[in-house]
């Protein structure tokens, strides 16, 4: 098998005039967390569902671990995990019950069952509940029980639609753990959401989506550079007056320079400049207190963009 | 439409259809049996069964003469005021038992959001849906079965005579018959919890269906029989036509299906279950039953009516749920 897990080419899905996925072109390779990413209707349900073979797509060629899921769906689907977003469950039985269920429906069989349910249970930390009905469950709980009906079938590939929605901090913060922890186990993970600072943390490439086309696709670094002209935000504080405010503009790849206040400045760059501005701020006899960097969030590359509107579909 | 059916012959699905049948059955079925909804539902069967039994073999003990054939039958059929035999209430209790079992069996995984997520499973929508369907059937017919033993239990108590292979035969067969009778509505529920997002409106629609062929069909049919096939005065011929056509369809509903089985079977003396003419009784002796045999053949159209809009009605639930959307 190649490195490559998930491939789409020119992907595309209609519901009547409406294009919900269009001409996609996606490639996610082994091992790593991939993040699909954009607004609520941009079309990367759809996109999941059709890498599940769940709906067939009008044009375009999609292969899951080598197969094809609209010819072969049953293999797909043993082979991948998928976490719907709101994951449901039968909330009359226990959560050991819900897992069983699920792992017959694998063709899962004891004494495998019990053993990879146990161990399911030891993974996402819920051993302790295991015979509790789930709707006493809180949603975090829900979400790892979740990932352990997921896990009792030792996917090679783990689809998640929008995991992280509706958990409070802490659960999306234990939540993420988890997802770092299935990726050091081998696992490949392909991710989507709308809540780009939550993803952004644990996703090693995002694609993202617009109106069913990606338009971006790359490292959270790469995109920064691409989007926000390879802005760096800089926060000099320093006293010195206006002199600094004109010597910081002297330097090369400064795009701009606001003093707020008496003694902060905002420094946009297109490169990191931090050891040339402390050297200016000295050299022209100014104290320096104080120097940080902003990192570039995907809110901002996606706010930015999109400000920007068309002029990088062409690009992309 | 074109495109559905070039992939069709195009692409070979992979695997059997069939793959998690089993667990699937399994599963809902265990679901069924331990539902609150059920057992309310089977403590009142058991009930109706216990009391309108109980009244028909005090009822038999006291007045029917020792040469009577078929005792175990009266059981069901024997009224005492102000209770109606059994068999009368079963025909309202069985489908309000399949429609319970089934109201909420797809947009009920719907709602709770486990569709999209069992689906994702290696196994296909067919093998969910009848999966769902033969658990419910599968519950229907144990829990009919059972209420059949506890009669015929009860009959040996009070009666002491054990059933002979005749009433046997007869009450095997009402009994499959009665099980497909809940089939319909079985099938029928489900197709609404296809169409309908909420479980209430698909029992509100399986339950108008179903008082509408109990209480209004009889009264359309004969009206439109009337209408359709008009007997003047004098007109044998045509009187006789018209009450076919009205025959015909009454038929139509299951209601009337099940209750003629229920006549043809329980009680050996009915030879014909529609019109007979003075003609046909010629040389016939009034009274005398028939064998079990010739029994069911007059009950067969009825049966393979029953199983067959069992089937039309699953058929077109299946061909929607194959078409629906899963996403939510």
């Amino acid at each position: 098998m190649t490195d490559v897990v998930v491939e789409c080419r020119d992907l595309t899905k209609q519901y009547g005039a409406f294009t919900a996925v269009d001409h996609l072109n996606l490639k996610v390779h082994k091992g790593e967390i991939f993040g699909l990413l954009g607004p609520n209707g941009a079309g990367k349900t759809t996109t999941i569902l059709m890498l599940l073979g769940l709906t067939e797509p009008t044009s375009g060629d999609v292969r899951v671990l080598g197969l094809d899921p609209a010819r072969q769906p049953l293999s797909v689907k043993a082979r991948v995990g998928y976490l719907p977003d709101q994951v449901g469950f039968y909330d009359n039985l226990t959560a050991r019950e819900n897992l069983t269920y699920i792992a017959k429906l694998n063709g899962i069989r004891d004494p495998e069952m019990s053993q990879r349910i146990t161990q399911a249970l030891d993974q996402v930390g819920l051993s302790s509940v295991a015979d509790r009905r789930v709707k006493t469950f809180s949603r975090g709980m829900r979400q790892r029980l979740g990932v352990a009906e997921i896990l009792i079938k030792q996917p090679q590939l783990i689809i998640m639609d929008e995991p992280t929605l509706a958990l409070d901090p802490e659960a999306v913060r234990e939540f993420l753990e988890l997802i770092r922890q299935l990726k050091a186990s081998g696992i490949t993970i392909l991710l989507s959401s709308h809540l780009l600072q939550q993803v952004q943390a644990v996703c090693d490439r995002v694609g993202l989506f617009h109106k069913g086309r990606m338009v971006l696709e790359g490292t959270v670094s790469e995109l920064a550079q691409r989007v926000l002209g390879g802005a760096y935000r800089i926060h000099v504080e320093a006293e010195g007056g206006d002199a600094v405010t004109v010597a910081l503009r002297q330097l090369p790849d400064v795009v701009k320079v606001s003093q707020n206040g008496t003694r902060t400045y905002h420094v946009e760059a297109r490169a990191d400049l931090r050891a040339e501005i402390a050297r200016k701020v000295i050299d022209v006899g100014g104290k320096l207190l104080g120097l940080s960097i902003d990192t570039p969030s995907l809110d901002e590359v996606y706010a930015r963009y999109f400000q920007k509107g068309a002029a990088y579909a062409t690009s992309a | 439409m074109q495109r559905a059916r070039s992939i069709a012959t195009a692409r070979q699905r992979e695997g059997s259809p069939w793959t998690g049948l089993w667990a699937v059955v399994a599963k809902e079925m265990a679901d069924y049996l331990t539902s609150a909804r059920m057992m309310i539902l089977e403590a009142l069967i058991l009930l109706t069964a216990f009391g309108t039994v109980y009244a028909a073999s005090q009822n038999l003990r006291a007045g029917v003469s020792n040469s009577d054939d078929f005792l175990f039958l009266r059981l069901f059929t024997t009224a005492r005021e102000p209770l109606p035999a059994f068999v009368g209430f079963l025909g309202l209790l069985v489908p309000l038992l399949a429609i319970a079992l089934a109201f909420d069996s797809v947009n009920g995984e719907f709602n709770q959001r486990t569709l999209s997520k069992v689906l994702a499973q290696p196994i296909y929508r067919d093998a969910l849906l009848l999966g769902k369907f033969l658990a419910g059937l599968g519950t229907l017919a144990m829990a009919l079965t059972a209420i059949w033993l506890l009669i015929i239990g009860m009959g040996l108590l009070q009666l002491g005579v054990p059933p002979s292979g005749e009433e046997t035969t007869r009450l095997l067969w009402f009994l499959l018959i009665t099980i497909f009778y809940g089939g319909i509505w079985l099938a029928l529920a489900m197709l609404f919890s296809i169409i309908f997002r909420q479980p209430a409106t698909a029992a509100l629609a399986a339950i108008a269906v179903w008082l509408f062929f109990t209480v209004f069909w009889g009264i359309i049919a004969s009206l439109l029989a009337r209408t359709l096939q008009p007997a003047p005065t004098g007109d044998n011929q045509a009187l006789i036509n018209q009450i076919q056509l009205e025959l015909m369809l009454t038929r139509i509903s299951p209601n009337t299906l099940f209750s003629e089985v229920a006549l043809a079977m329980l009680n050996p003396a009915v030879r014909a279950l529609g019109i007979v003419l003075p003609i046909q009784l010629h040389n016939a002796i009034p009274g005398t039953p028939l064998p079990a045999s010739q029994s069911i053949l007059l009950t067969w159209p009825h049966a393979t009516g029953l199983i067959a809009a069992t089937i039309v009605l699953f058929a077109i639930g299946y061909i929607l749920f194959q078409r629906q959307e899963v996403r939510a």
